[in-house]
């Protein structure tokens, strides 16, 4: 029991800067997501490279290599001195951002083409279209689908401990070292991610509930 | 003078000639009914109005201004065109109230109160003030289409187009559409309705349009276009309807 309670401040803390860094993440995550969506379907076609591009390379790299190159690769460029958790948080949002992209331009093509024949019809621009009938209804309809994209961001943090990040699977490492319990230690460990993932799950079945019943 | 002029109107999708030189005009205050058989073009004529499509070829004038320039700002022409859609398209995130003054806010810039009092009175004159607050998914198809017309009114257009506004509703909910249809000509709104109600076409019709394969074949005053088709076509497609 003891080792419970010792373990379990420090592996509290390292849960807090998880969530912390998820959150985050995931912020920049969605606003790079939607830019990225709205240029990816932009009639300007250099916006459109740019983003296909961008989704492209990121989805076509593992998240471990992006992250080595955020932090060691930038760092040795003049003027960029990122610390591991900012380089953390710059690497889920960049990560998320391009899957973001594409769950959000799903999300506005599966709306009815009569939408933004209405919209058009009443003399709103192409934008204000955009702005007010579209994007609130292609969010709402692609929220679990964001919560899917939350716990694999989540998860991947873990990641973020190889470059000395102390969130959750870094203190673990700590703790086991210090204690000799990695059963224990990593089951608690384990047990903690999975709570958390748990909840994220529930909050998305509500969310597409409530979805359904509009 | 003419609100609605159209000169040797042609469009094409890609290898498929739609409308192959349509040439009318709507009058201030005509209402002018479309028919015809399904596939016939009436659709794609409609959305030419507005540039809903892109125009082929030829001449569409509304209001004086020349759509098919491609320097004019066609979201002014539209605010003066409302447009009645088959399946209503009314936005389902958002309430009746809300539905009918997001675009006079937003793209003419009225005050919101304003908007809100125009909003009231239009949906009392569709007989649905009851239902300010609610939100699409919860009306019946008739419902949703007088809530459709009186988003279009909001606008105060000059000129209205209906695209088969009764075709997706349920046999009982036909007439309470056509009512509010009929109230708003007998006002004097100018209007364009495509339909297959040869009742309201007859009634209310100043001018009739009949249109097979992409051309007018005949257009005319209701009692002669009906009592007295000229082509065989019409008398056809008549025969077949009536
Ligand atoms: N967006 C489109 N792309 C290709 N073909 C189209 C499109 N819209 C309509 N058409 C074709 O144009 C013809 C006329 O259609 P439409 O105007 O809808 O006729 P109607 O309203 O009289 O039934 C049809 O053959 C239809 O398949
Ligand atoms: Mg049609």
């Amino acid at each position: 029991m003891e080792i419970f309670q010792e373990a379990l401040p420090v592996l509290w803390a390292g849960l807090k800067l998880t969530a912390y860094i998820t959150v985050i993440g995931l912020l920049f995550g969605f606003i790079i997501g939607l830019i990225t969506a709205l240029f990816r379907l932009s009639p300007i076609s250099p916006l459109r490279w740019v983003a296909i591009w961008f989704i492209n390379f990121v989805r076509g790299t593992p998240f471990l290599v992006q992250l080595f190159f955020i932090y060691f690769g930038l760092n040795t460029l003049p003027f960029i001195s990122l610390q591991p958790v900012t380089a953390g948080i710059v690497g889920i949002a960049i990560n998320a951002g391009a899957y973001i992209a594409e769950i959000v331009r799903a999300g506005i093509q599966s709306i009815d083409k009569g939408q933004t024949e209405a919209a058009r019809t009443l003399g709103l621009t192409g934008a204000q279209t955009m702005r007010y009938v579209i994007l609130p209804q292609a969010l709402r309809r692609m929220l679990p689908t964001f919560v899917n994209q939350a716990i694999i961001s989540l998860k991947d943090t873990s990641l973020l401990s190889v470059i000395g990040i102390a969130e959750l699977t870094q203190r673990g490492q700590v703790v086991v070292s210090a204690t000799y319990e990695p059963f224990k230690i990593w089951g608690m460990v384990a047990l903690m991610y999975f709570i958390l993932i748990y909840l994220l799950t529930k909050l998305g079945d509500y969310l597409e509930r409530r979805y359904e019943q509009r | 003078m003419s609100v609605i002029q159209v000169d040797n109107l042609k469009k094409s999708f890609g290898q498929l000639e739609v409308l192959k030189d349509i040439s009318t005009e709507v009058k201030e205050q005509e209402v002018v009914c479309v028919i015809g058989p399904s596939g016939s073009g009436k659709s794609t004529f409609l959305r030419c109005l507005n540039r809903l499509e892109d125009i082929t070829d030829g001449h569409v004038i509304v209001n004086g201004h020349d759509i098919t320039d491609p320097k004019i700002n066609i979201n002014k022409i539209r605010q003066e065109v409302g447009m009645v859609f088959q399946h209503f398209n009314l936005f389902p995130h958002m309430t009746v109230m809300e539905n009918i003054t997001l675009a006079p806010i937003k793209a003419r810039g009225a005050d919101k109160e304003a908007a809100k009092q125009t909003a009231l009175q239009l949906l009392k004159k569709v007989g649905l003030e009851e239902k300010a607050n609610s939100y699409p998914g919860e009306l019946s198809g008739g419902q949703k289409q007088r809530v459709a017309i009186a988003r279009a009114l909001a606008m105060e257009p000059k000129v209205m187009l209906f695209d088969e506004p009764t075709s997706a509703l349920d046999p009982e909910m036909i007439g309470e559409v056509l009512e509010v249809m009929k109230d708003l000509a007998r006002e004097g709104m100018t209007m364009v309705v495509v339909t297959h109600e040869m009742g309201f076409a007859r009634e209310v019709g100043d001018r009739v349009i009949f249109m097979d394969g992409g051309f007018i074949v005949e257009e005319n005053v209701p009692s002669e276009l009906f009592g007295n088709p000229q082509h065989e076509r019409t008398k056809a497609f008549l025969g077949k309807v009536l």
